[in-house]
């Protein structure tokens, strides 16, 4: 197990597999999010209490999951990354955070959008929010740690701590429903005792959910490539300046 | 089909929704494509100078 993640752990080898697979990832991302906004904005009917606004849920939870769910992958990815310290982890995690921010950016503002015609208000200092809110700074204070430090080692350290750190605010996020008394409504997918949801307007969230995994793991991959692909540029940089300064050196 | 885009009332919370989600994700494609075929052009160049500098 471990000899055959090393292996795909490997640049090379990830360059050869994640070119191999992402043609096929990319096509079924976009038939998954076709199928999905067909059934979320033309097959599903309206809700019994929430007429049509139901169809914000069907891009407001997917990002919301994401948010998390993209910030728990890259905490791992940092983990890994600190105890292995394998660039790849590094990498993939600085691949994503653009992702993870951008979907919780999506939840902020379809929920605000979706909470003016149900609570009466764009926004309101609620647990859920204000903890989701957070996440999106954290989201925000990585990236800007990466840019801030020059060399590639220090910064990944930097930012992986960082990133470790941040990780307590995803237990927040999800108890902050049951925890404090908030406007959000408490979980009705991901409960203990099955759904809370009927079928007709679950299965396509659920469709949704997956076509917005798939493309947070389709752009993840490419990023990661990006960025391998960066380094290699990096270190081509400075082996020029380097020859170009033996040659100086010969020279003189 | 007017009605349809009404949304029973809620289509400015329901429309801006989708709109907003279209743009931020197919911002995020055209810009990690464009990161990525920038890196291409930059390692393409380098390559050709390693190849005329070194003798």
């Amino acid at each position: 197990m471990a000899k055959s993640l090393q292996r795909f752990a490997n640049p090379a080898r990830f360059m050869a597999l994640s070119g191999a697979v992402l043609p096929w990832a990319a096509a079924a991302t976009a038939l998954t999010l076709s199928v999905g906004l067909y059934l979320a904005l033309v097959a599903s009917p309206p809700d019994y209490q929430q007429g049509e606004t139901v169809r914000m849920m069907y891009v407001h939870v997917p990002s919301a999951w994401l948010a998390s769910a993209g910030y728990a992958s890259m905490a791992l990815a940092c983990a890994v990354g600190l105890i292995w310290r394998h660039p790849l982890a590094f990498a993939s995690a600085k691949a994503m955070a653009p992702l993870g921010a951008a979907f919780t950016f999506l939840a902020l503002v379809t929920g605000s959008l979706w909470g003016k015609p149900m609570w009466g208000a764009y926004w309101v200092w609620d647990a859920r929010l204000t903890s989701v809110l957070v996440l999106f700074f954290i989201y925000l204070g990585y990236i800007a740690l990466w840019e801030v430090i020059e060399d590639f080692g220090r910064a990944a350290r930097a930012t992986s701590v960082f990133c470790l750190a941040g990780a307590v605010n995803l237990p927040v996020i999800r108890f902050s429903v049951d925890w404090w008394n908030t406007l959000h409504q408490p979980a009705s997918v991901a409960r203990l005792d099955g759904p809370a949801i009927h079928s007709s307007i679950l299965t396509p969230l659920l469709v949704m959910a997956l076509g917005f995994t798939l493309l947070l793991l389709v752009l993840t991959l490419f990023r990661t490539r990006t960025e391998i692909m960066e380094r290699r540029a990096a270190s081509l940089e400075m082996q020029q300046a380097q020859a170009g300064m033996t040659v100086r050196a010969q020279n003189g | 089909m007017a009605e349809y885009f009404a949304m029973g009332g809620y289509a400015d919370f329901v429309w801006p929704a989708y709109g907003i989600t279209a743009l931020v994700t197919l911002g995020l494609i055209v810009w990690s494509v464009r990161a990525h075929r920038a890196v291409k052009a930059r390692i393409a160049t380098l390559e050709a100078n390693n190849g005329t500098a070194r003798p």
